[in-house]
């Protein structure tokens, strides 16, 4: 994998195909979390986490099991429940081994299993790093730069996100606007704001 | 009867899972370029939502409490691999429109909300019902959007060009046409229903 | 309502005695040379657009102050400052219905949905222009003829296109730059009348220079190093002086509203926006980056604010 198309991907999944803002993944927690910086953070790191993780377990799972047994089809299946078993278990161990970790990031998990950006970028990796039933070249190093990526972008998003809205709780908004309306329009501003990313060749 | 219209009704608008709810975001934000697709979503989401609600329902009493979550889903994650076969089958273009957002109603958080808050609590007959009206609500929700942005957005609906000379902002098919329309449609709701009460 | 009384929020916090009206008028002012080369430039056309883009701010302004049963404020100058910087950052020949849409945007949706003046977060008159350059793109990219020049194509636009090379190449001359006979928007091009403009608001303290030195200096010394044929070759002259960055540095880049409340605040937003500038030049799909890197940052200023406190405040 060269340094080349690795910078398309981290401009591509962090600005110009952002989770939030362009792609449309994740916006139940978008919308829930977004209300607060410290939170917006845990949350942003948790799903960076899930996403890198559920990327190496599903893509091993699609290559080693799912495409030599022909039994592909059964993709949406068995991601959704790898990811919310590996959830649940991450979710165990940190509650046993940190409880002070667990109150930061672990109550974001389950929120995060039935997250369409998980199984989502988990999806597009088959999708975009496999032609034919086999896998291109560096696909597993993409499939997981592409989902660390894709977590950040989100992390950044949410972020940005949090801070207006901390702004926005002071101002004198029409009230019917108030709450997950303005929310929407200020996501679409800042979506706006990313299409000057539009067209990006490195 | 009479006890029956009311859990399909409210799914229409009173409780409307998109725009009462906020439920359903993902997939009504990236469809709604055009009315055709709103109406594909919607038809797969309604049917996956109907048979997952009567299969979590007759299971009810069956399933344990503390491996319910994954048991919904996988009666869900069933119906949705049915549908995209059927849609890969039948509806090509379609599934190629809808893209992943057909392997996603499967953490659609209509589907998974109306098993844990309804159907893995009452009767057959009744989340049977709460399943049509949810999904023709999610319908109803995806057809607004759609058709205001392929309006302004393409000139057209469904298709069919709407008035000549109509110079189409294509912002409003892409993606902050998609937020700005979602978030004024909210927003125009919450004044319609805050005007009646 | 009071004007002097007029901001409860956290921004802005105005540290005068002047009221925001006063501040609003001193901009208009010192846009109007730019707006009469404009009109000198690309002939009369450029003045119906202004008028379209003014009148129809005003009016979106007063109706919708209406419908929620505040007060109209038009006097205060906002509403006309915004509809006269989306107009600048129009180009002479778009049908007039394009500025209207404009205005209803920046109005209504990067303001008024946000509480009004003084709480968008947000540049109205850049939303606006974005979302008009998003929904046509065509009129947006079409330009007229300057004078009687060679090319309506803007400079910036020929480079990324690979028609042209470098000034000599597009038959201009830095003093074509300063006195405004190159392709772009309307307010955007004569240099020397934007410059008498922003000299007049920095005599009168109303804008300070954080902002748009570390804007204009991050865009020449990435142009001087990156943008010519060799490293540190590069024409960062012609960076400067090109495109939207005068009018975009010293009206849009200091607006009190959209950017940080601190120096320090300011200086990261000027260099955040000349970074995404340049690389938007360099990189980008767009010809152009100042205003969308001017909208980004605006995202930015918020959690720049939440960061950077003033010294002041601290224990």
């Amino acid at each position: 994998m060269d340094l080349g198309r690795l910078i398309m991907i981290i401009i591509s999944m962090v600005f110009i195909n952002n989770f939030i803002l362009s792609k449309f993944l994740g916006m139940c927690p978008f919308i829930g979390v977004s209300r607060e910086t410290k939170p917006a953070i845990s949350m942003g790191i948790a799903v960076t986490f899930v996403m890198a993780a559920s990327s190496v377990i599903t893509w091993l799972l699609y290559n080693y099991v799912l495409i030599p047994f022909e039994i592909t089809y059964l993709r949406t299946i068995t991601f959704i429940l790898v990811i919310a078993a590996f959830v649940q278990f991450v979710e165990m161990v940190i509650r046993k081994v940190s409880v002070a970790l667990y109150r930061a990031l672990g109550i974001y998990l389950p929120l995060i299993t039935t997250n369409c950006a998980i199984l989502g970028v988990t999806l597009l990796n088959t999708n975009e790093f496999f032609k034919d039933n086999h896998a291109v070249a560096g696909s597993f190093l993409l499939g997981l730069a592409q989902s660390v990526f894709a977590g950040l972008g989100f992390t950044l998003a949410l972020i940005l996100m949090s801070a207006i809205r901390e702004r926005l709780d002071l101002l004198d908004i029409p009230e019917s606007m108030k709450g997950i309306p303005i929310a929407f329009v200020v996501a679409s501003l800042m979506s706006l704001a990313f299409m000057g990313f539009g067209g990006f060749r490195f | 009867m009479r006890k029956i219209i009311p859990e399909f009704n409210k799914g229409l608008l009173k409780e409307n899972p998109v725009l009462v709810l906020a439920l359903g975001l993902c997939p009504t934000l990236a469809v709604s370029v055009s009315a055709i697709n709103a109406i594909g979503m919607g038809a797969a989401a309604t049917f996956v939502l109907f048979g997952s609600n009567i299969i979590v329902s007759s299971l009810r009493k069956v399933i344990p409490d503390k491996i319910r979550i994954p048991c919904f889903i996988v009666v869900i994650a069933t119906f949705v691999t049915i549908v995209e076969m059927l849609l890969k089958a039948y509806f090509p273009a379609l599934n190629k429109s809808l893209g992943i957002f057909v392997p996603l109603i499967v953490v659609n958080c209509i589907v998974l909300g109306r098993a844990e808050a309804f159907a893995s609590k009452r009767n057959i007959l009744h989340s049977a019902f709460d399943a049509l009206g949810m999904g023709c609500g999610f319908t109803l929700a995806l057809l607004i959007i759609s058709s205001i942005r392929e309006i302004l957005g393409a000139g057209k609906i469904f298709g069919f060009v709407l008035i000549k000379g109509y110079e189409p902002a294509s912002v409003m098919i892409l993606a902050p046409g998609a937020l700005l329309t979602l978030g004024f449609v909210i927003a125009f709701m919450k004044l319609k229903s805050s005007n009646k009460g | 309502m009071n004007m002097d009384n007029l901001i409860v929020s956290t921004s802005p916090h105005i540290h005068r005695k002047e009221s925001v009206s006063y501040i609003m008028w001193a901009v208009v002012i010192a846009l109007i040379p730019s707006g009469i080369a404009g009109v000198w430039i690309f002939g009369i056309g450029a003045l119906w657009v202004m008028l379209a883009g003014v009148f129809s701010a005003l009016l979106f302004e007063a109706l919708i102050c209406r419908l929620r049963g505040k007060k109209v404020s038009i006097l205060d100058a906002s509403a006309i400052l915004t509809g006269l910087l989306l107009s600048y950052n129009l180009p002479a020949n778009v049908p007039l219905w394009l500025p209207v849409v404009g205005s209803f945007v920046a109005i209504a949706v990067a303001k008024q949905a946000f509480g009004g003046l003084g709480r968008n977060i947000f540049n109205p008159a850049l939303v606006g222009r974005a979302f008009l350059l998003a929904a046509w793109p065509t009129y947006m990219t079409t330009f007229i003829k300057p004078y009687d020049s060679i090319t309506a194509a803007t400079p910036l636009a020929l480079l990324k296109e690979g028609k042209a090379l470098n000034l000599g190449q597009m038959n201009l001359s830095y003093f074509d730059f300063l006195t405004g006979g190159r392709g772009g928007c309307i307010g955007e091009v004569c240099i020397v009348a934007l410059l008498i403009g922003a000299l007049y608001l920095w005599v009168r303290k109303i804008i300070s220079l954080h902002a748009p030195f570390a804007f204009i200096t991050i865009v020449a010394l990435l142009s001087w190093i990156f943008s010519g044929e060799a490293l540190f070759k590069g024409d960062f002259i012609f960076a400067v002086l090109s495109g939207g960055l005068i009018l975009g540095a010293f009206f849009m880049a200091t607006d009190y509203v959209t950017t940080p409340l601190t120096a320090k605040g300011q200086f990261i937003f000027g260099l955040g926006c000349g970074l995404l500038t340049f690389v938007i030049r360099k990189w980008g799909g767009y010809p152009e980056g100042v205003s969308y890197s001017i909208l980004i940052m605006n995202a930015f200023v918020p959690l720049i604010d939440r960061f950077v406190r003033p010294k002041r405040y601290s224990p």
